[in-house]
């Protein structure tokens, strides 16, 4: 191969191309023949760069010199002052700098990257970064050595599970719908991410959409569909427009389409866009927003692998399942058994959260200990508090406490302790927060978000809420946690879907685990974390007191009074508990009680 | 850009993504600079830089970056060629011709020996 010394990579996106790229290109060889340097700089095609809003644009390499905004013009000046004299033309440079990546840093102690393996290492919006990195040669395996059975087989073998939250087995899943009777059949991809702070199906498809892409190709071959969506919420704007080029350019490509790599295998998908509704992550929900019905829910049975999008059998997945299939292909599924505990196989995202130092985005495998997520990936309480609680998968989540710190973190584990694994959202506690208005919190969320369809979860969360409200405000009765306790399971035997069934979740497990803090609210009138405000009181120590008068300024509802250089004080019938005071307080003198 | 129809369309384009993916890393062994104001093409630099391309490609050498840089005011010891190994210092050869071009690439480049009598004296 004949060695240049420099690559003029031309970027050939339709939006390069409209403005004229092929004709710059071709121009742009004949230019370099002509001054001799023709057999020292070569000329490529890359599908993207960046900077196509101000196309046509070149990246030169090894340099990185990127010249936008490109004229017929322009070339003989650029080839005589850049390519040959080695002067840069200042001009003609672009402006366009590459977004950094601040989510999503190198991998952590305990990390084991499967699902991020390519994300902020590949150009998402350039195809040929994903084939470099074995891109879709999972997809050519599949569509010529094997059968969609051996498939299947192939998924059911790795142990993969559904890591939308509810853990089924991805390949039973794909085994059902594939024996279903019906025709067209429709792969679903589930990227309606809807927990608060949980961001891991974003990043997936911001980062590397064509696995997600390719995973689902390969989901249709097996169970035999011909159709796909991909369900991605609209608040997520970056992932669709990523999603809708990587789409575009796998059709190009023809790995969507019509005779795949030449096979006839057909397969071509979608993205839908969600209006933000939580209850729509839900799948029945889910696929009634894609008919353009009412995101509502119905009963299961029939699942969608037999009476799906338009009653036809419909195999829906979660991002971070489709993402993995790939992988699973092309490295055996017994590479990636090996990896997790007997009932729970590979490795999990998830998006840490809350009071630890290390926050962000993490993949660890399964049966990793809490205590090692928390301590050693997530760097351990921040500012060196005490530990409380960690809530695992999302808003129907629970909350655990210190005690199981130890378990191995897995979907038998996680249910067996009261909660869920979900999506993978996973917010840490440390010891100065409240119990029962975490689980005020989280019940206003859910609350918020019920699709009012049924009784049970539309009536029922409202009144779990008003009950936790009125604990918090110092108002509790003595039969409200009985009364918690029961409306929780009326809610949860008999609610519609997963969001109702899950919504007494926070209530459950905070009661189960942290009990004695609803009994301090209700019975002694007390916040044992000091955090609601209708339990607690501040007050100034007299001893600490300068009387600088810092306090006394900055409290927002004047209740502090006290002479200059004498002890304040604060009076209780104006005081918010707004905790100013003790915030500005520079000798410590304001205490909570 | 022609569809993927068979396995091997894809395993070629997988070959050229991993090419261009090389050619976009930084770094390699060595970084050769051939400088070519005016006076260096004047006194032959076109012909050193295609001697050092030619040599890279007969020795099968591919980490090595060759650039171009404009006149350092020493004229009078063009063609001028600087080589930098990764980690060490730079050293500037001057008068180098096509024959003198190949030698330093074997030598220095290569060998990781400097070649003595063509450094340009500080």
């Amino acid at each position: 191969m004949r060695y240049y010394r420099s690559h003029v990579m031309v970027c050939t996106s339709p939006q390069c191309v409209d403005k004229g790229a092929r004709t710059l290109m071709k121009r742009l060889q004949e230019e370099l023949a002509a001054q001799g340097l023709a057999d020292e700089v070569a000329v490529l095609e890359t599908p993207h760069i960046g900077d196509c809003a101000n196309g046509p644009e070149i990246m030169v390499y090894p340099d990185r010199v990127h010249y936008a905004g490109l004229t017929l013009e322009d070339l003989p000046s650029l080839v005589e002052e850049y390519f040959k004299k080695g002067r840069v033309v200042t001009r003609l440079l672009s402006q366009f700098r590459p977004p950094v990546d601040k989510e999503l840093g190198p991998p952590k102690p305990k990390e084991v990257r499967v699902v991020l393996r390519n994300c902020g290492k590949i150009d998402p919006e350039n195809i040929e970064d994903y084939i470099a990195e074995d891109g879709y040669q999972a997809l050519a395996k599949v569509l010529t050595e094997m059968t969609p059975e051996q498939v299947i087989e192939e998924i059911l073998a790795s142990g993969l599970r559904g890591r939308g939250g509810a853990g089924f087995p991805t390949g039973r899943k794909w085994q059902f719908c594939r024996a279903a009777a019906g025709s067209p059949k429709y792969v679903v991809c589930n990227a309606d991410e809807g927990d608060p702070g949980a961001f891991m199906n974003r990043r997936v498809l911001e980062g590397d959409p064509h696995s997600v892409i390719e995973g689902m190709i390969i989901a249709a071959y097996a169970i035999g569909a011909s159709y796909g969506y991909i369900y991605c919420r609209a608040e997520y704007p970056i992932a669709v427009r990523t999603l809708r080029e990587a789409i575009r350019q796998a059709r190009e490509y023809g790995f969507l389409g019509q005779n795949i790599l030449g096979t006839d295998f057909s397969f071509d998908l979608e993205v839908r866009m969600g209006a933000g509704a939580f209850v729509c992550g839900e799948e029945t929900a889910l696929m009634a927003s894609i008919e353009g019905k009412r995101g509502h829910p119905r009963t299961r049975p029939p699942f969608p692998a037999v009476s799906g999008l338009w009653g036809k059998p419909t195999n829906i997945n979660n991002v971070e399942s489709y993402a993995v299939v790939p992988q699973i292909i092309l490295k055996g599924s017994a590479w990636y058994a090996s990896m997790g505990t007997a009932t729970s196989k590979g490795t999990k995202t998830f998006a840490l959260a809350g009071d630890v130092n290390n926050t962000g985005l993490i993949e660890v495998p399964f049966g990793i200990t809490m205590r090692e997520i928390i301590y050693d990936v997530g760097g351990g309480i921040k500012g060196g508090k005490g530990f409380k609680a960690v809530q695992t998968g999302g808003p129907m989540g629970g909350c655990l406490p210190a005690a199981y710190l130890d378990v191995p973190v897995d979907y038998e584990s996680l249910t067996s302790a009261g909660s869920i694994m979900g999506s993978g959202g996973m917010v840490v506690m440390d010891e100065e927060t409240c119990m029962v208005d975490i689980a005020r919190f989280f019940m206003e969320f859910i609350q918020d978000e019920s699709c009012g369809k049924c009784i049970p979860c539309r009536v029922g969360t409202r009144h779990l809420l008003e009950i936790l409200e009125r604990i918090c405000a110092g108002l509790g009765k003595p039969d409200d946690i009985e009364e918690l306790e029961h409306l929780s399971s009326l809610i949860r035997r008999s609610s519609l879907c997963g969001l109702g069934q899950g919504a007494p979740n926070p209530v459950v497990t905070t009661l189960r685990h942290f009990r004695s803090e609803y009994e301090a609210h209700i019975y002694d009138k007390r916040c044992p974390a000091k955090v609601c405000r209708a339990l607690i009181r501040y007050e100034i120590d007299p001893a600490f007191c300068t009387g600088c008068t810092l306090c006394a300024r900055n409290c927002p509802v004047n209740a502090i009074s006290g002479e200059r250089r004498q002890p304040h004080t604060i009076n209780q019938e104006l005081c918010t508990r707004c905790g100013i005071c003790k915030q500005v307080c520079k000798f410590d003198a304001v205490t909570v009680s | 850009m022609p569809v993927v129809k068979s396995i091997e369309e894809l395993k070629r384009l997988r070959e050229e993504a991993l090419t261009k993916r090389q050619l976009q890393a930084t770094g390699g062994r060595a970084q050769i600079t051939v400088y070519m104001g005016t006076c260096g093409i004047a006194a032959g630099a076109r012909d050193t830089m295609k001697a050092i391309l030619d040599t890279i490609e007969a020795e099968n050498v591919r980490d090595v970056i060759v650039k171009q840089t404009g006149c350092i005011g020493l004229c009078e010891q063009e063609p001028l060629v600087e080589v930098q190994l990764a980690d060490t210092p730079p050293v500037r050869y001057g008068h180098v011709s096509a024959e003198r071009a190949a030698r330093i690439v074997k030598e220095h480049v290569i060998g990781g020996k400097i070649v003595d009598e063509l450094v340009v004296p500080e």
